[in-house]
């Protein structure tokens, strides 16, 4: 078989380009390797295996230009992807095996899919001949991912595959970003083309990423916007995923609405910004879940009403006209009903919204959120930062934190009391910072996306902070640490139960503690196993100092911090309440 | 906003909240899995499909589903749009029964010796409109085409008279008010979408909504 080199050398005439690109004879292997190379992909998260192995035989030549990281587990390797394309905003890419290796990426891809996350997945599949053999590490990759894909393809022949993964890159970036799959056959990776030039797609014509946006909507929301006396904004990840930060700010600035964000969306708006107003839903702030039952102009833009942050729906801002703005028109209406639909990419509505709301400034309306905040802190915030008990506080760990970085630093959180208390308390300054499975709450995917995390922003301190349940899922991930050196600071809360469920038991199953009481490892001899530097504080007095060493450790490094076995997270609006019912204790 | 006063369906009233039988009519790529992709949209709410027929379109190359629920206006909305997001979906249309021209066609498979001995089936099938489209010694093979109640009619009349076996096509709908798909994939096609293109669900609810 030729290599990549050859082919390049021989058509050097044909590309004057980059090494591999243009026309070109070659494998499906080579051709999809410079299809990626031109989609500006750089870094590759992935795990080899038989159905796969022509890819990464061609890779063997490509390691100038694509850096693959050999990730310990096919789950690790997409929630690396996830990482990365969080914290850059490119598309992620990860490569697996046919059948278990597939099959492993399903967590990744619900998670990517219900958190809009843009991926591309590349799955080798047996021959094409074999396929319904059930053959040697055979699955049906396309039936099992179609409920958790944006889109999904088969490729059978090598000549699909320059079109295919054009297409790919265009769905899983454009509107609703999303993850895309392509399986493809032994036989198309090993099949020898004359390939065309490759070509970008942007335009398919069944797919509408976003609509042109209509006046109507945008003066309709200005007119609710200007009659309100009581406005409230709620903000998700769209303004992230729209680019829409510098839009969003200068919408909020000059009508001067108070705004909270959904976990999703909260590092698109400075922490310090006078009109953030704090977190919504379960564990969200106490002004921002009661006051949503006060506000008169309910403006929702690029969140999706998850039911952690309503509550119960019925009960939920029904005195309020509601403006949603989103760029996924089965979004709007779906669970809240909107009065005015801005059905659009907020980075093109926000501007053209800004431009016809007055200048105002709410100052009773925000003073409101400030005396709410007065009580939180008097109840929750203040005892949970500056405890006066024995034990640690989670809180008071993310305090310190906030003194060490200042906000600067990107926070990749796991999935539970940890994940609630870091998204409450940790500062940001910079969008792209608060990196956290939202909407699947996948336990395992702080480790993994931390790493992806650190390749999409190696210039930013990357802490992963995971409590010692979660972290028990995916620490196969360490070995992947140890070889790449990829600089995570790992920050593991250990109360010794899986306090989420712990709390809920304490709280309304009458501290019936099922299952919850886990036992962990020696995590710091753990880490050290795998030549990660690592320590364990178990007493205040100790703990800044420990946060320091880890964060100016040059290299990844693993601290251990144990907390208060039954510290809760409050505030706390129950399950199937209203927002308005949240509680203080 | 209530839905009931701002919401006006087509010509007809629509029921809101009760359940009602809606035919969608989806026009898409000819893709492998899609129909998969759309199945699962109505099984992950555990909504029972009625009816899916899928078949060519007046364009070559485009595909149209016809799929038959019974659900409320509300659900049938949001399933519209979850189909229409599918990347291979061009357009999603739902309409109630008096809004579309719909037929299924039936087979039935009766003795011949009870259709020659017995006038009165003869007289069921004329009544029924139905045509034979095999005749053999040992049996016949009527095809009746018509909407749920007709060819259920004759079932119930053929019972008596061995009917040896019975099957029933999927829903096959053309809406009403459709002036088809050409003039809507020239827009689809264009690289840039044009304002017709955007149809204003929100804005315009007092329009005809996911008709044409």
């Amino acid at each position: 078989m030729e290599t990549a080199q050859d082919t390049v050398q021989k058509t050097e005439t044909k590309s004057s380009s980059l090494q591999g690109v243009g026309a070109f004879k070659g494998t499906g292997s080579q051709v999809l390797l410079n299809g990626l190379i031109e989609e500006g992909v750089t870094t590759i998260f992935g795990y080899p295996g038989g159905a796969i192995m022509p890819i990464y035989d061609a890779l063997y030549d490509y390691a100038d230009k694509l850096e693959h990281i050999l990730v310990r587990h096919e789950q690790g390797g997409i929630h690396a992807a996830q990482g990365f394309a969080r914290s850059s905003g490119k598309v992620g890419v990860c490569f697996a095996t046919s059948g278990p290796g597939a099959t492993n990426l399903v967590t990744g891809l619900a998670d990517a899919q219900i958190d809009s996350t843009p991926l591309v997945c590349i799955t080798g599949q047996v021959f094409a001949h074999l396929l319904g053999t059930d053959a040697f590490q055979e699955t049906d990759v396309i039936n099992i991912t179609t409920p958790v894909t944006k889109w999904n393809y088969q490729i059978t022949d090598a000549k699909e595959i320059q079109e295919v993964l054009a297409k790919a890159f265009h769905i899983a970036q454009s509107g609703r970003p999303g993850p895309v799959l392509i399986d493809i056959t032994k036989n198309a990776q090993i099949q020898i083309e004359e390939f065309p030039e490759y070509v970008k797609c942007n335009h398919i014509r069944s797919y509408r990423p976003k609509p042109k946006v209509r006046v109507e909507y945008i003066e309709q929301a200005a007119k609710l916007i200007n009659e309100a006396k009581k406005p409230f904004v709620l903000f998700g990840q769209g303004v992230i995923l729209g680019t829409a930060e510098q839009e969003f700010k200068a919408f909020i600035d000059k009508s001067g609405i108070p705004a909270a964000w959904t976990i999703m969306g909260e590092s698109s708006l400075p922490t310090s910004h006078p009109l953030n107003v704090g977190m919504l839903g379960m564990h969200g702030n106490y002004g921002p879940n009661v006051l949503t039952n006060e506000c008169d102009v309910l403006i929702a833009i690029g969140m999706r009403f998850d039911d952690r942050v309503t509550g119960r729906l019925d009960k939920y801002a029904k005195q309020a006209k509601v403006i949603h703005l989103d760029i996924d028109p089965a979004e709007i209406d779906k669970n809240v009903k909107a009065d005015v639909g801005v059905w659009g990419d907020c980075k093109e509505t926000l501007p053209l919204l800004t431009n016809l709301v007055d200048a105002k400034k709410h100052e009773d309306w925000v003073a409101k959120f400030k005396e709410y905040n007065q009580q939180e802190i008097d109840q929750v915030i203040t005892p949970e930062l500056y405890p006066t008990t024995d034990e640690m506080t989670m809180g008071e760990v993310l305090r310190n934190i906030n003194e060490i970085c200042d906000g600067e630093a990107i926070i990749v959180t796991d999935v539970g009391q940890h994940q609630m208390v870091a998204c409450r308390y940790a500062k940001f300054n910079n969008t792209r910072s608060n990196i956290t499975s939202g909407g699947l709450g996948t336990m395992g995917f702080g480790l993994p996306a931390a790493i992806g995390a650190k390749y999409g922003a190696p210039n930013k301190t990357v802490i992963a902070i995971i409590g010692d349940g979660g972290f028990q899922m995916t620490p196969q991930e360490l070995g992947t640490i140890m070889q790449f050196g990829a600089e995570v600071k790992i920050l593991i809360l250990n109360n010794r139960f899986l306090g989420m469920v712990r709390q809920w038991q304490q709280l309304f199953n009458d501290k019936r503690y099922s299952f919850v009481n886990i036992t962990s490892p020696d995590f710091v001899a753990l880490a050290k196993s795998y030549y990660i530097e690592a320590s364990k504080v178990d007493d205040r007095a100790n703990l800044k100092t420990a946060l320091e060493t880890m964060i100016n450790h040059k290299g990844s490094y693993l601290l251990e911090v144990m907390v208060g076995r039954e510290n809760n997270v409050f505030p706390m609006v129950p399950q199937g309440m209203s927002v308005s019912e949240i509680r203080l204790k | 906003m209530s839905t009931e006063n701002t919401i006006q369906h087509t010509t007809n009233k629509v029921d809101f909240d009760g359940k009602q039988e809606f035919t969608i009519t989806v026009y898409a790529e000819n893709r492998i899995g899609l129909l998969n992709r759309i199945a699962i949209i109505f099984s992950k709410r555990k909504i029972n499909i009625e009816s899916i027929n899928s078949s060519a379109s007046e364009i070559d190359g485009i595909h149209r589903f016809n799929i038959v629920i019974e659900e409320g206006y509300e659900v049938v909305r949001k399933l519209a749009r979850q189909i229409e997001k599918q990347i291979e979906v061009l357009k999603v249309y739902f309409n109630t029964n008096d809004e579309i021209v719909w037929q299924e066609l039936a087979l039935y498979k009766v003795s011949t010796d009870e259709i020659a001995e017995k006038v009165t089936v003869e007289r069921l099938l004329r009544q029924f409109g139905a045509s034979a489209v095999a005749i053999r010694k040992d049996y016949t093979v009527f095809a009746v085409a018509g909407h749920r109640e007709e060819t259920d009619a004759l079932v119930k009349a053929l019972e008596p008279y061995e009917l040896i076996e019975f099957v029933r096509s999927a829903r096959v709908a053309i809406i009403k008010d459709s002036a088809g798909f050409h003039e809507k994939l020239k827009e689809f096609e264009a690289e840039e979408p044009g304002e017709e293109l955007i149809e204003n669900e929100f804005l315009e609810k007092g329009e005809k909504i996911f008709t044409m």
